[in-house]
């Protein structure tokens, strides 16, 4: 059974309105449990309402959502404890942060769920610890540390409150390159080390490349393919024709296949991609 | 001819707390940059580069050394009005530099600061639309528009003051690809068509990459400046700043490594196509040959 | 839920009351108000439904849009007739329960109030729906042009306005961003005491508060960048432009208004 399942899942805005839009249209997803999900689509494409439905934020217009196969709509479901098992990070999360100390701030999810003390403190400290936040920050105000560190403190916010479902949107929006490797590093970590499920909102095609075990590309409100991202990328007039581009290292990989050199498999990082490299061109050399 | 921007040894700290000593942000920079050139400063975030950024145009005032725009210190009071018209400056969030309620009046903001007479202000107004192609939404009100439209009506409300030069701060960090896209086009028309200086703050080096010259940023000194092929070429220390250089660069860099001879100043997808084209097809001949 | 209200809300069209001079219309809506309180009887209604009627028809504005413009206003429209029509004495008597009653007298004056109430309500809402906030922003700072030789700071209170009304969507936007994250938290907006919701807007609050000065002190330092420096010296983009068609609509809205007060004096 999958974790997370969307049946029929639509949303309309401002219905009956002249500003009527479907930002999702009968929508259907099956997420299995422990998957790695990269959610790519342009904006507009209803990945934020999407997202908003998962967790029981928004309330469809029509269709389901299940949680562990139960309706989180469903008459006596309580939502409150539907969005502490789907966690959900918004973009600039950092903007939420409200507590007089970081410790208190990881520790709001937490406190909500009415958790013991002492189970609280371990979550602090534990989910500080995951995404790389030194013991000494955790009695900081928030307001007091860089722009990378706040955001995630944040994410920890999140985190802490441990939810079978973490879905992430644009977590490294607006950071530098080193400020982005460093969370997309920690949350690959966090994934491998409690095989929780993740959905990763990202406009960057090498990101979702590098850290996603599926790939779902939204477009108009509809899953355009939900597929392993080898298969995805191989797609690339599609995807090309939905904006989307492809990592540039796939595109290059694309144009020596037009100039008759195949590869066999898809290439969308750059290690893999150079090891294929130099494996044809020792084995081209070894073979004369 | 007189440089447009000259940076003389400038160093600069934020007041300090008592007992404390200051932490300097830049670390004694000299940079010049010359009429027409579009230049990147790359840097990862608490580098300096924003601090670098607001002292172009006297919003920042160096505590050591000094800034001259066009000759013109910006230490000098009097001038300033003068120094921020031939210089504007273009920021990272599209929503909070955006005055007006409706996107011409926005656009018409600094003319009117400047006391431009109405007729000559209708027509600058129009013509920075035109460039940056927004005219159609001319009546439009900014929450109407997405964020790559906000920040080039942001970018029309500098060129409408008809400045030598626009110093962007990170003006692509917060705008999905395809807002990305449209405002790299806007800077890159702007710089060949209308000849504008642009100076580029970014960290992205996909965008570092179309520009002429890169000025990369560490603890606030300039660590390197040269052409963009020949900083990313240096792929070890760019990653060791937390920079990073173009796949394609990595790529030759790491086929580099494996002991094949590929050029190291590979940044388009074109080069690397060709290059890796030659170095496939070679070995399929040699081992026809043989 | 905030996004309903429609008071001060431009429509944009092109027509002539769009195209009248701002000053004239804020000169004109003021008389109508005052001349909708002056007014004791029924034609002074008449006068306003008038009014309200030829403008809505010259400014092509939809007659639903007027109508939204009431509806926020319903509980107070239904408390005021409510009490004009169960407490008030007067005339025959056809109703009687307790000390409520319902009266001739008081099923006129809530009908009166009520519609009165209305006629004020679409009335300003005409002249926001059909000039910009920004352009109302100018005509005041205008009208109000000769205070400055008191030392009133207007110019400043105009661009207070200005950026209030700039950033009033983007803020609107950002506190239903806040409260869904907070909510995905876990954060419980809907139950508990007085006291406890009041503490669990806390969260909200301060993330709202914290933005609002991060964008006011960005927002000061794009408009030094673009040589803003107070009110001195500045031209402007819109020049207000006074026509013959101004000084008609201003005539005909003197005429009703003497009318009314004249029925009201000889009545």
């Amino acid at each position: 059974m999958p974790i997370l399942e969307a049946q029929e899942l639509t949303y309309t805005y401002s219905i009956g309105s002249p500003f009527e839009k479907t930002a999702v249209d009968r929508m259907n997803l099956q997420i299995e449990q422990g998957e790695f999900v990269g959610i790519i689509g342009h904006t507009g494409s209803g990945k934020s309402t999407l997202m908003q439905m998962l967790n029981g934020l928004l309330k469809p217009t029509s269709g389901k959502v299940l949680l562990d196969g139960k309706d989180i709509w469903e008459k006596k479901a309580d939502r409150r404890q539907v969005r502490f098992q789907v966690g959900l990070v918004f973009q600039y999360p950092e903007y939420q942060l409200f507590e007089e100390t970081v410790y208190r701030d990881i520790a709001f999810g937490p406190k909500n769920m009415g958790l013991s003390e002492e189970e609280i403190d371990r979550r602090v400290r534990q989910t500080a610890e995951i995404v790389g936040l030194r013991e000494e920050l955790l009695e900081k105000a928030p307001y007091a540390l860089s722009g990378g560190q706040k955001r995630r403190v944040a994410i920890a916010g999140v985190m802490a409150m441990e939810p079978k479902v973490l879905i992430l949107d644009e977590p490294t929006a607006g950071l530098d390159p080193k400020g982005r490797v460093q969370i997309l590093e920690r949350l690959s970590q966090y994934h491998k080390r409690t095989g929780c499920t993740i959905l990763l909102v990202s406009h960057s095609m090498e990101d979702v490349a590098k850290y996603a075990s599926r790939l779902l590309v939204l477009r108009g409100g509809r899953a355009a393919c939900y597929d392993a991202p080898a298969n995805v990328f191989s797609r690339k007039e599609e995807l090309e024709e939905m904006g989307l581009a492809l990592p540039q290292i796939t595109r290059v990989f694309a144009a020596l296949r037009e100039k008759g050199i195949v590869f066999p498999e898809e290439v969308y990082t750059v290690k893999y991609g150079a090891a294929m490299l130099l494996e044809r061109l020792r084995g081209g050399g070894s073979s004369c | 001819m007189q440089p447009l921007l000259q940076l003389e040894n400038v160093r600069f700290h934020y007041p300090a707390e008592e007992d404390t000593v200051p932490e300097e942000v830049v670390k004694g920079v000299s940079l010049t940059v010359n009429r027409g050139e579009l230049v990147a400063v790359l840097g990862h975030n608490g580098s300096g580069k924003s601090t670098l950024a607001k002292m172009c145009n006297g919003i920042l005032l160096p505590t050591e050394g000094r800034v001259l725009v066009d000759g013109m210190d910006t230490a000098h009071e009097e001038r300033l009005q003068e120094i921020r018209r031939r210089v504007g400056m273009v920021f990272q969030n599209p929503d909070n530099q955006i005055v007006a309620t409706i996107v011409e009046e926005d656009v018409a903001f600094a003319l009117e600061n400047m006391g431009v007479p109405q007729p000559e202000m209708r027509q600058r107004v129009d013509e920075a639309l035109k460039a940056v192609h927004m005219y159609d939404y001319r009546n439009h009100a900014p929450h109407q528009l997405s964020g790559g439209q906000k920040q080039r009506v942001a970018i029309a409300g500098i060129i409408a003051m008809r400045p030598e030069c626009i110093v962007m701060d990170e003006p692509t960090a917060m705008l999905d690809p395809h807002g990305r896209g449209q405002v790299m086009r806007t800077i890159r028309k702007l710089n060949r068509e209308f000849g504008i200086t642009v100076l580029l703050i970014t960290h992205e080096m996909d965008e570092a990459a179309q520009c002429d010259r890169v000025v990369v940023v560490d603890h606030g000194t300039i660590r390197m400046d040269d052409t963009p092929r020949n900083v990313f070429a240096r792929v070890a220390e760019m990653k060791e700043i937390g920079l990073d250089v173009p796949q394609v660069t990595e790529l030759a860099e790491l086929l580099r490594q494996g002991g094949y001879p590929l050029d190291s100043h590979i940044i388009t997808e074109e080069e690397c196509v060709a290059a890796l084209y030659q170095l496939l097809k070679g070995r399929e001949t040699i081992g026809a040959d043989s | 839920m905030l996004k309903d209200i429609t008071l001060g809300q431009y429509f944009p069209m092109d027509s002539v009351v769009h195209r009248m001079d701002a000053r004239f219309k804020i000169i004109i809506t003021m008389l109508y108000l005052v001349m909708l309180f002056l007014g004791q009887r029924i034609y002074c209604l008449l006068a306003g439904l008038l009014f309200t009627v030829t403008v809505t028809v010259c400014s092509k504005i939809p007659a639903k849009m007027i109508l939204k413009s009431i509806k926020p206003i319903v509980p107070i429209l239904m408390v005021t007739g409510l009490l004009n029509l169960l407490l008030l004495d007067g005339g025959d008597v056809l109703w009687q329960w307790k000390f409520l009653r319902i009266t001739t007298e008081g099923i006129q004056t809530s009908v009166f109030m009520v519609v009165r109430i209305c006629l004020l309500i679409a009335g300003t809402s005409l002249l926001t729906y059909t000039t910009s906030p920004i352009t109302l922003t100018d005509a005041i700072e205008h009208l109000l042009s000769p205070l400055k030789k008191l030392k009133m700071p207007v110019h400043e209170l105009a661009m207070m306005m200005t950026i209030a009304l700039r950033f009033i969507p983007t803020l609107i936007e950002e506190t239903d961003k806040i409260m869904a994250a907070q909510k995905a938290r876990g954060a419980d907006m809907e139950s508990g005491n007085l006291l406890q919701r009041a503490h669990a807007l806390v969260p909200i609050l301060i993330p709202l508060f914290v933005s609002a000065f991060r964008r006011a002190e960005e927002l000061a330092l794009a408009m030094e960048c673009r040589c803003y420096h107070g009110g001195e010296g500045r031209t402007r983009l819109r020049i207000m432009q006074s026509g013959a068609r101004d000084y008609i609509a201003l005539s005909l809205m003197l005429l009703l208004f003497a009318a009314v007060i004249l029925l009201n004096t000889l009545m």
